[in-house]
């Protein structure tokens, strides 16, 4: 998120490149071969179905689930070949936020954005608690919030407390799972605009695992969609609604993408819209 | 890697300029912070200050807030200072990070002897409420018993012997063990004591009251409190934590019924059972060690022990068991229920649990000791 990165243009330089991953449970293949890029300073979307494996896939490119072969790189570095220090200074340049916020419950909401500073900055007392509230405020919560405990919150402030703590230490890479489900319509739109703001003003690329369509036309870059253990269609949403394979067709051209697809291909979008 | 994040000073009259260089970032950590503190020292008493961004390579919202607040700290000391030369991007960090009072909420005043006091009258209430809800559940409990009486067919029989395995089967061994060595204990102690008056075979009468009465039923009901009441808790808790309980309640079931009513017996029954094993494991262990260091032979134990104990001293220690037992997962039913949406909540429960029913268990037993003496049993 330093502003150096921000000043470079979107170049297609790629932040995480994953390439010929193969990702097994058993005697189950989850993962057959997926190649993957995400560029610098791109909201990109991961969609699939329940159960294909997007979660596996984010796991895997943090080191929580192991691979049974192809190459990972991250920020340029393979990941099979950094030592521990390495690793760790790699983890501390992304954020990540999970599903279901995974806050620490013994801790309170500023206690928790503080837990990944306290870890790895040597900061003064002060400056670490101006900087969690002031994470708490960029993520638009209200500041009593800071007090509480994570089982004093609302889903949608769980999400956003898990945001704060993910941006923490100010890193380059942000990785969200599914950031908006169980967040109403208006919920979820303004945690969409949220990540959108923060991904503009601290020149983040997020990698975001959805199944918002919404989210997906709203602030994505590009998306990548997974089906049978490998990234079957890559690009714009344009890209997406044109593409043949059954499944991306199903998702985006369903009854649920169809309604959305009319409403914002007439806004924005130059292409026209293709046989709906 | 990482440059430094420092700065140069220039003075055109009483208009300072700070040449901010390198790395403003939170990777610098402290320096970052030294750095904004000593930007002020410099400025200071200076009428206007410009601080230029020019030089800066990278900076992230940790930069952005120090030196917005190393600005607005000069602001208010009376010296006009402004920031120059940021780059868009910096300006975009800076509006988003800029300074604002986060005063710290001022703790309340705190009186040390007054919290104190306080301190213990809120436990002594909180000791009282404890009871009262004890009774409550207590009645609840009995009541979710007799109506598991009057419709039998409704009762959760595969959930009871499934808490018989796990609280009565499965702790037998260790039960046997404990037992068995303080039976020792008690029998090598009181030979050795009893040596000096000789008065050896004595030792047998100690350890036939002694195990039969106290020791057999309060170590197995300390020990089942560790084992399973702590266990009941943790169950009963974690399915509070994840709603499990609130879905039994929308289902129309009651968690009384479903989870506690099954434990509960389930303890009632298995206690005594462990309790008879524990006083013969502990008999045996006492009838062991006067054999080998006393010299006196099994026969002459038993004879000795058949003069020394009658039914009712078996009785006394087994009559208290099932009161053990209620406590025991009374409290652990109760302090599972008392589990909120944190993990730190079931830790603090489970072992309020263990500590309460250990508690009450020597309580209940001290009520016992008595009760039976008053009425000579």
């Amino acid at each position: 998120m330093t502003v150096e990165a921000n000043d470079e243009a979107k170049g297609s330089d790629a932040i995480i490149r994953v390439r010929d991953l193969v990702v097994a449970f058993g005697p189950k293949t989850i993962m057959r071969g997926l190649d993957l890029d995400v560029r610098r300073g791109e909201v990109l979307g991961f969609v699939g179905g329940s159960g294909q494996g997007k979660s596996v896939l984010t796991r895997t490119i943090l080191g929580l689930v192991q691979k049974r072969s192809g190459k990972i790189e991250v920020f340029g570095k393979d990941l099979d070949k950094v030592d521990m220090d390495e690793r760790r200074a790699l983890e501390r340049r992304y954020g990540v936020m999970f599903q279901q916020g995974a806050l620490f419950s013994g801790l309170t909401v500023k206690q928790n954005v503080q837990a990944p500073m306290r870890e790895h900055l040597h900061l003064s007392q002060r400056l670490m608690d101006e900087l969690a509230l002031l994470k708490i405020e960029l993520v638009g919560l209200p500041r009593d919030a800071a007090d509480k405990f994570p089982s004093q919150l609302s889903g949608g402030m769980i999400k956003r407390a898990a945001l704060a703590r993910a941006l923490a230490l100010d890193p380059e890479l942000v990785f969200l799972d599914e950031p908006t489900s169980g967040l109403d319509p208006i919920g979820a739109a303004e945690f969409d605009d949220l990540i959108q703001t923060l991904q503009r003003t601290l020149g983040l690329t997020v990698f975001m695992v959805t199944h918002d369509l919404d989210s997906l036309y709203a602030i994505c870059d590009r998306i990548a969609a997974l089906a049978e253990g490998k990234v079957i269609a890559e690009g714009t949403i344009q890209t997406m609604l044109s593409s043949q394979h059954p499944w991306v067709k199903a998702y985006f051209r369903g009854k649920r993408g169809r309604v959305l697809a009319l409403t914002r291909d007439d806004r924005h979008t130059p292409a026209p819209a293709r046989g709906l | 890697m990482h440059a430094k994040p420092g700065f140069a000073v220039e003075r055109a009259g009483d208009e300072t300029r700070l040449n901010l260089g390198g790395d403003w970032t939170l990777e610098s950590g402290a320096e970052m912070e030294r750095a904004s503190d000593s930007l002020i020292g410099a400025a200071a008493g200076a009428r206007a200050a410009v601080i230029d961004l020019a030089n800066v390579e990278r900076m992230d919202t940790g930069g952005a807030w120090l030196i917005d607040r190393a600005r607005k700290i000069l602001q208010n000391a009376g010296v006009d200072s402004q920031i120059a030369n940021a780059r868009v991007t910096q300006s975009t960090l800076l509006e988003a990070a800029h300074w604002r009072d986060f005063e710290p909420p001022k703790p309340p005043p705190s009186h040390p002897l007054g919290d104190m006091l306080a301190d213990v009258g809120a436990s002594v209430v909180g000791a009282w409420h404890d009871l009262l809800h004890g009774i409550g559940f207590l009645g609840e409990s009995v009541v979710a018993l007799l109506r598991a009486l009057a419709r039998p067919h409704l009762f959760r029989m595969t959930s009871l012997i499934y808490h018989l395995e796990s609280f009565g089967l499965r702790s037998v061994p260790i039960i046997l063990l404990i037992n068995f060595l303080v039976g020792c204990i008690v029998a090598q102690q009181g030979i050795f004591q009893l040596r000096y008056f000789g008065a050896e075979t004595f030792a047998v009468n100690m350890i036939g009251i002694l195990i039969l009465r106290e020791m057999g039923v309060l170590l197995t009901s300390i020990m089942i409190a560790g084992r399973s009441g702590s266990a009941i808790t943790a169950e009963i808790g974690s399915m509070k934590m994840r709603e499990e309980i609130d879905a039994l309640k929308v289902m129309g079931l009651s968690p009384m019924d479903v989870l506690v009513t099954p434990r509960l017996l389930a303890l009632i029954v298995a206690l005594p059972l462990l309790t008879f094993l524990a006083d013969m494991a502990g008999i045996f262990g006492g009838l062991v060690v006067s054999w080998g260091y006393a010299g006196l032979s099994p026969d002459a134990f038993l004879d000795r022990l058949k003069t020394a104990i009658g039914f009712n001293t078996f009785m006394v220690g087994l009559i208290k068991a099932p009161f053990m037992a209620l406590v025991i997962g009374l409290i652990g039913a109760m302090e599972g229920l008392a589990v909120q949406g944190s993990a730190e909540s079931l830790g603090r429960q489970v072992t309020s649990s263990v500590v309460k029913s250990i508690f009450m268990v020597i309580v209940v037993d001290g009520l016992f000791a008595m009760f039976f003496a008053s009425i000579e049993y």
